[in-house]
Parts: C-alpha cells; sequence; structure tokens
C-alpha cells in the first residue's frame, strides 16, 4: 500500500508543476469544454440564468391567468399561438403545463444546478486550496449532462401536445397514461428523459464535490477549518448522492409503467367506462419514493444558500460566525433528519394516523436546527460593523425568507392542521418563502459576492441596492397574501375560481400578487443588466474586494488555471477571524500563520506555535 | 525575548489525511447504486404490504449464479493479489476468467428469465414479477457495465501496465465487482425471503 500512496503523490505533484502552463487552449477547450472548474462554474450559472428567465416568464403568465381571468391575451398570440383560446386566454391545459414546467425549472435547473454547479464547483477547490475538482474530466462530463437534459426539456415547451403537466410532483396515473390530459404524453417522456439525464449529471458533480473536499484540501486546511460554505455544499453532495438515485428508481418504475405496460403504479382504472389492464400497482407507492428523494431535495436547494450566507454575513459583519460548531452541527442534522420527514407531504394520503403523528414529531424536529441557524445569523449581525453591501442584503433577506417560510412549515407538519390546508395556497406560500425565495437570495448574494472573482470586475452597488429592494419587497407581496387566500381553502394548480362564489372576494387580493409578480420579474432586468454589462465594463476589481479571509481571495485578480500561480498557500487558522481583539486589520485571512500576529493571539494559538530555541536546522519545515 | 536572534518559530500545519480521489469516487459511486437498489427493494416490500401480490417460486438457475458470481469473485480476488505480487501472467490470466464468469452470469439471468416466461411470469403483470425483471436487469446492466471495465482491466495487463506499483485501477475494479457480486446475493437472499 505504501507504494501506491508514494505513486498518488508524485501524481499530484506532477500537476502541481504544470498546473500554471496550461494556458495555450483553444476557443474549444478554453471555454466550451474546458474542464477548469472555474469555466464550468460559470457554464452552470449562465444557464442556470437563462432557465431563471424562461421559468420567471412562465410564472407571470399563469399569474396573469390567476390575476385577471377575465382579460384578453390576445396580444401574447405571438409567443404562445395555439395555446390560447378563441376568447383569447390561456388554455386549461396548457395552464398546467405552466405551473409543471415552471416547478419543474426553478426546482431543479436553476436553485439545484445553477446554485450547487456554480457555487460548488467555484468555491470548493478556490476555497479549501485545491487546483482544480479532482476530476475535471467528470466535472465537465457534469455539465454536459445537464446541458442535454435542459435541451431536452428546453425542446418539449414547443411540442404540438405541449410539455409535462402532471405537477413537478409528477404523481401518477396523471403522469402515467398518456389519454389522461396531453401533457402526459411525448412531453411526460421528454420529462422523465431529460430528469434521468439530469440525475446523472447530479451524481457526477456530488461524487466530485465529496471526493475534492475530502481529499484535496491544503495543507492545514483540516474539517474545523473549513468555510462553511464548503460544509454546506459538501453536505448537499452527500444529500444528493443518497437521493437522486432514488427518484430515478421512482422515475425508471414510471417509464416502465408508461411504456412497457408494467403496473407499479396504476390499478383499477377506468377511461372513458373501459377499465384498463393493469392490475395491482400503488399510485401511493410513488409517493412515497417521490418524496423520499423530495424533501431532501429541499434541502439540497437551501444548504448551499445557507452556507453562502453564512460566508458573507461574517465578512460583512466584519465578526466571527456566531456558532461555527453550532452551525456544522445544525447542517448535519439537517441533512440527517430530512431523510425521516417525507410522509409530511402524504398526510391526507389515507395514512395509518398513528404514522401520521410520528412524521409530525420527525417533521417538527427538523425544525430546530433550522431555527438554530437563524438564530446564529440573528446574533453574528447583533452588534457587528455592517457593512450592507448588495450580497450582504440579499443575505439577510434570506434569513428573512427562511424565518417566515420556516414558520408556516410549523402549521404544515401538524397532520391534523394539514388537513386543512394541504395543497392550498398556504403551501405554495411556504415553500416559496422557505425554499424558491430563500434560496434565489442566496444565490442572488453569491453572484454579487463572488462577482470580483468570477470575472475580475466589480458590479454597480445601487443597482444592486434597487434590485434587492424591489425583489424583497415583491417577493412578499407575492407571497404573504397566499396565506390568507390558503387558509380560506384555494387549491392550488386550479385554472379559475370564477365559478365559485365563494372564492370571489379574493380577485382583488390574486389582481395584487400578480402585479407584484409582474414587477419582480421585472426587477430582475435590473439585475441582468448589471452582471452583464459589468463583466465587460465594471472597474477593476481588487484582489480581495470584500477584506475577506478565505483562500480564493488570495488569489490574482482573475485566477488562471490551477488558481494560484505559485504555490498553495497553508492554511494556519479559521475563517472567521473578523475583527480580532489586538489585530491591526479587522480581518487576518486562513493563510496568515499565527506566529505573524502576536498580537492578537489568544493564549492557546500561542501554545501552537513552537518556539525553538537555536535549532535552525531541526525547523525547515515552514511552508 | 526580542533580541533573541537565533530562535526560529515552527508552526507545522498538517497535511489532511487524503485517499486516491479515483478510489473515493468510486466507493461514492458504489453508495449511489446502493440507494438505487435500496429504494427499489424498498419500494418492493411497501408494494408487497398492500396485497394483491403474486406468488411464484423464483427461478431456481439464480441459485447456479449466485455460485457463480462468488467464483467470479474469488478469480477476481485471486487476481488482484496476483498483481501486488507482480505476476503478471497470473493477473491476465484470472482478470480473464473473471470476465469469462461475468458472461457466464449474465447468459444464466436470461435462461432464469426465459424460466420465468415459461411459468407465464412476464415483465408485463403482477408487480410481484416485474419487480424481479426490473431488479435482476438492473443487476445485469451493472454488471455489463463492470464487464466493460474488466475488459479495460484485461487490456492494461496485457500491456503489462498493472503491477505491484500501479494498481488503482486494478484496485477499483476489483472493488467494484465484489460490491456487485454482494449486491446480487443481497437480492436473491431478499427476492427468496419475501416472496
Ligand atoms: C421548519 C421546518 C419545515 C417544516 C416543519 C416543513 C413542513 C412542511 C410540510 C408539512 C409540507 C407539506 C404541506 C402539504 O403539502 O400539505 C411542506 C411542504 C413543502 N416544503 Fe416545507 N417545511 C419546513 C421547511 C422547509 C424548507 C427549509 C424547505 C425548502 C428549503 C421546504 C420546502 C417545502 C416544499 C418545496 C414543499 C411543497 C412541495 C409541494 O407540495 O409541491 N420546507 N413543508
Ligand atoms: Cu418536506
Amino acid at each position: 500500500m505504501a507504494t501506491l500512496d508514494v505513486h498518488h503523490h508524485i501524481d499530484t505533484h506532477d500537476h502541481d508543476d504544470h498546473g500554471h502552463e496550461h494556458h495555450h487552449g483553444n476557443f474549444w477547450t478554453t471555454y466550451i469544454f474546458s474542464e477548469d472548474h472555474k469555466v464550468i462554474a460559470k457554464q452552470f450559472l449562465l444557464t442556470g440564468m437563462a432557465w431563471a428567465l424562461i421559468g420567471g416568464v412562465l410564472s407571470v403568465l399563469f399569474r396573469l391567468q390567476l390575476g385577471f381571468p377575465e382579460a384578453n391575451l390576445s396580444w401574447l398570440k405571438p409567443i404562445l399561438g395555439g395555446w390560447l383560446t378563441a376568447e383569447g386566454k390561456i388554455d386549461p391545459e396548457f395552464y398546467l403545463a405552466l405551473v409543471t414546467m415552471h416547478g419543474t425549472i426553478m426546482v431543479f435547473f436553476v436553485l439545484t444546478a445553477g446554485l450547487s454547479g456554480t457555487f460548488s464547483n467555484f468555491l470548493i477547490p478556490l476555497q479549501i486550496g485545491a487546483r482544480d475538482m479532482a476530476s475535471g474530466f467528470m466535472n465537465m462530463l457534469s455539465y454536459w449532462f445537464f446541458f442535454l437534459s435542459s435541451v431536452i426539456m428546453f425542446i418539449s415547451l414547443f411540442i404540438s401536445t405541449g410539455p409535462a403537466a402532471g405537477g413537478w410532483v409528477i404523481y401518477p396515473p396523471l403522469s402515467a397514461l398518456p389519454q389522461a390530459i396531453p401533457g402526459s404524453g411525448l412531453g411526460m417522456t421528454l420529462w422523465l428523459v431529460s430528469m434521468a439525464l439530469f440525475i446523472v449529471s447530479s451524481l457526477l458533480g456530488s461524487i466530485n464535490y465529496i471526493t475534492t473536499v475530502i481529499n484535496m484540501r491544503t495543507v492545514g486546511m483540516s474539517f474545523a477549518k473549513l468555510p462553511l460554505t464548503i460544509w454546506a455544499f459538501f453536505l448537499t453532495a452527500v444529500i444528493g448522492i443518497l437521493s437522486f438515485p432514488v427518484l430515478f428508481a421512482a422515475a425508471l418504475l414510471l417509464i416502465f409503467d408508461r411504456s412497457f405496460g408494467t403496473s407499479f403504479y396504476l390499478s383499477d382504472i377506468y377511461i372513458g367506462g373501459e377499465a384498463l389492464p393493469n392490475q395491482g400497482g400503488s399510485p401511493i407507492l410513488f409517493q412515497h419514493l417521490f418524496w423520499f428523494l423530495g424533501h431532501p431535495e429541499v434541502y439540497i436547494v437551501l444548504l448551499p444558500a445557507l452556507g453562502i450566507t453564512s460566508e458573507i454575513i461574517a465578512t460583512n459583519s466584519r465578526k466571527p460566525i456566531f456558532g461555527y460548531k453550532a452551525m456544522v452541527g445544525s447542517m448535519l442534522g439537517i441533512a440527517i433528519l430530512s431523510f425521516v420527514v417525507w410522509a409530511h407531504h402524504m398526510f391526507v394520503t389515507g395514512m395509518n394516523p398513528f404514522l401520521g403523528s410520528v412524521f409530525t414529531l420527525l417533521t417538527l424536529i427538523i425544525a430546530v436546527p433550522s431555527a438554530v441557524k437563524i438564530f446564529n445569523y440573528v446574533t453574528t449581525l447583533w452588534k457587528g460593523n455592517i457593512r450592507f453591501t448588495p450580497a450582504m442584503l440579499f443575505s439577510i433577506g434570506l434569513v428573512s425568507f427562511f424565518l417566515t417560510g420556516g414558520i408556516t412549515g410549523l402549521f404544515l407538519g401538524n397532520s391534523a392542521v394539514d388537513i386543512q390546508l394541504h395543497d392550498t395556497y398556504f403551501v405554495v406560500a411556504h415553500f416559496h418563502l422557505v425554499m424558491g425565495s430563500a434560496s434565489f437570495f442566496g444565490m442572488m448574494a453569491g453572484v454579487y459576492h463572488w462577482f470580483p472573482k468570477m470575472f475580475g470586475r466589480m458590479m454597480d452597488e445601487k443597482l444592486g441596492y434597487l434590485h434587492f429592494w424591489l425583489t424583497f419587497i415583491g417577493v412578499y407581496l407575492v407571497f404573504f397574501p397566499m396565506h390568507y387566500i390558503g387558509i380560506a381553502g384555494f387549491p392550488r394548480r386550479y385554472y379559475s375560481w370564477t365559478a365559485f362564489e365563494t372564492f370571489s372576494g379574493f380577485a382583488d387580493l390574486n389582481m395584487l400578487v400578480s402585479i407584484a409578480a409582474i414587477i419582480t420579474l421585472a426587477a430582475q432586468f435590473v439585475f441582468l443588466f448589471n452582471f452583464i454589462y459589468h463583466i465587460f465594463r465594471g472597474k477593476l476589481a481588487p484582489a480581495n474586494p470584500w477584506n475577506s479571509t478565505t483562500l480564493e481571495w488570495t488569489t490574482p485578480r482573475l485566477p488562471g488555471h490551477g488558481n494560484w500561480p505559485g504555490e498553495i498557500p497553508t492554511v494556519y487558522r479559521w475563517p472567521y477571524d473578523y475583527s480580532k481583539p489586538g489585530s491591526k486589520e479587522d480581518f487576518i485571512p486562513q493563510h496568515i500563520p499565527y506566529s505573524e500576529t502576536p498580537e492578537s493571539n489568544l493564549p492557546h494559538e500561542n501554545d501552537q506555535i513552537k518556539l525553538d530555541l537555536g535549532g535552525a536546522g531541526v525547523g525547515g519545515h515552514k511552508h | 525575548m526580542n533580541e533573541a536572534v537565533d530562535f526560529k518559530i515552527v508552526e507545522a500545519p498538517a497535511k489532511p489525511i487524503s485517499m486516491n480521489p479515483k478510489k473515493f469516487g468510486m466507493w461514492l459511486f458504489i453508495a449511489s447504486v446502493m440507494m438505487l437498489f435500496m429504494s427499489l427493494t424498498s419500494a418492493y416490500i411497501v408494494r408487497q404490504a398492500e396485497g394483491n401480490w403474486l406468488y411464484f417460486e423464483l427461478p431456481t438457475l439464480f441459485m447456479i449464479s449466485c455460485g457463480v458470481i462468488i467464483a467470479s469473485s474469488v478469480s477476481m480476488q485471486l487476481g488482484y493479489w496476483a498483481a501486488k505480487k507482480d505476476q503478471f501472467n497470473k493477473v491476465k490470466n484470472y482478470v480473464a476468467v473473471t470476465t469469462v464468469l461475468g458472461f457466464v452470469f449474465l447468459a444464466l439471468q436470461y435462461l432464469g428469465w426465459k424460466d420465468m416466461i415459461s411459468n407465464s411470469i412476464y415483465l408485463v403483470g403482477n408487480p410481484s414479477g416485474s419487480f424481479i425483471y426490473i431488479l435482476t436487469g438492473l443487476h445485469g446492466l451493472h454488471i455489463m457495465s463492470a464487464i466493460v471495465y474488466l475488459l479495460i482491466v484485461l487490456n492494461s495487463a496485457a500491456k503489462l501496465k498493472i503491477s505491484s506499483s500501479n494498481m488503482t485501477q486494478m484496485e477499483m475494479c476489483t472493488t467494484y465487482w465484489h460490491f456487485l457480486g454482494l449486491l446480487w446475493l443481497y437480492l436473491f437472499v431478499f427476492l427468496t425471503l419475501l416472496r
């Protein structure tokens, strides 16, 4: 075995030497089929942003229907074509497709691939001190599987029977039977193919992230010194590896039911008075499989955003993060618990009430680590020397959404209360605040914060503030009223309520929501301009614009292939030495040894510096 | 203190323990494959508990394929040990034997399917049968991927690229092969006990 390890060591050493000589690639190998983690991160970011735009436009389309049910939308004919009825309204079938695609796109393509793909790729090697991911090739493959999956999902938007329309959760039998709705035909097939590729991409990515974090850390970077971002990306990848195969299994059985006539999910179904041959299947089985992925998936979406927030809040409060160990512990707790609460999505499927109580209990327990995280964010901010950069505002926005959205989770988690609230707009409000908006804000915070390292230039702060306030207020205006609409009993995924006298009272509220949604979408163009313009025209960024402590800021303005032109820095301290008493500066980067900061060392840190009087030869070990 | 010219400050951060990234990645891949089969067998249990479950005997050929897969694991392990001792010819032979046994295993699974078909257990029908086709089929696909891997290793062995100082590929392939063997034994026991 010893020989083996030596061999491996030589491998990496080799790589180090050549690390910064790899510049001579042509356009294709540098920007398209690149194996450099930074380029791949940008590819994920740009694709994710394109998807966010598409997903946002889809949501405004169905909000038009919900807010203005009587309006004539024939001016949308050039875009929607045959999906408008003769009276200029959105086709009810297409409405379902819009909701489905919006959900799928946002959850998987934007907030999973766009978020994890961008920031895990960009930050893991830079923050742990590695030249690149463990396998650049697999990393590239991961992006291209995602790209292929994106192309297929995109094509499905344009086929004549329309894209999948059974909801992002694709419950059978609706999704299993092409006779059920037009969207369950070719559209659903493309959805499944696309998602299968997506799962492959996600697994390739996750395997790489975990391997890199565990095996490629620089000297001194112990687990206790990892930035919380890395902890978050790491645990996200672990959840991904354990849960995405389950979605794959669910989808596989569904594919067999759809295309080969098996009956895993189908039984006793009559269509037009005719019985289908399928016997013995169970649609509830699908829900178990789906939500065994589905609930961990919501944390796959959220954890990276929480990690990014930890980093940004500590940096911009100029304070060490409060309760580093508690933060790691709660993320670990969330990661584990997220696998044992899935049935809270199934309280009304006829589940045994005792089992319901068990899942209620487990669900309420997961609120504890979530609350710990919120507490720690607030205590980090407390009496901090706060700098309100756009990234900081978005991070604080995340904390706000995580709180308001998390609280409604406690209501939904009670199986008895959920009987009333299940499948109403209350659920929609809950998860859009806690997952959708919180993660989106985390992603935005990350873009504003790391833009200088990604593109070597600065974004405009004023436009950032405008973007933040419009989006922050917009999000609350969109989702807060939905709580009331939900408590009043409005079911989700309904095309129209005008037929019910009871619900007519909320027409104005729905109109408000729709107007707010349009304004919120419009505000994203402020960001888009800010982003694109400043990639080319922004003022040049300093190497460490936020006076931050982590390793990525020790690289040059635009790190090349291999990240550090010279040796990889060694890590001596944790990443949160902000405003350390006695220190000259209000931050001490991770690569500064304690021996250089005697004025601010704590007693136990001084103990780590061994004084080696006179022994010149022995100590030649300093990296 | 400040006039001490000849002291040197030594602060030696430890190098984090690390493993070969490729081998580590293989373990993670194995974990995800395991989750895939765990979820399918859990689905089996959940579905079975709901009743309307067709009982039939598992093809006896599956028992033979258990023997074959164990034999193939033995030969793979012997190949691994041979590689560690730089016995190049033995490596080649053992890997070749493993590959052949892999094909035999696939053939047995296929015959097992034919057995089920002749007993009127089809893919389409009661889920108790469909599950078996899915589980064995999916496992078979993984065996095929492992056979491709074996052929790659065989190629390296023929070029004498596998030796005690260059074991990564051999080690990863051995791990994967043992895992798939164990996975089949698990599936077999599972399917035998939960009819
Ligand atoms: C305080 C902790 C939380 C609790 C107790 C909780 C509880 C629940 C419950 C019981 C439901 C099912 C409601 C129903 O369908 O009737 C639900 C739905 C949902 N939750 Fe949470 N939740 C919590 C936090 C979160 C977080 C942090 C996220 C995401 C990051 C999230 C995302 C979702 C999503 C996406 C749905 C709806 C899925 C759908 O039906 O389309 N929840 N939550
Ligand atoms: Cu959940």
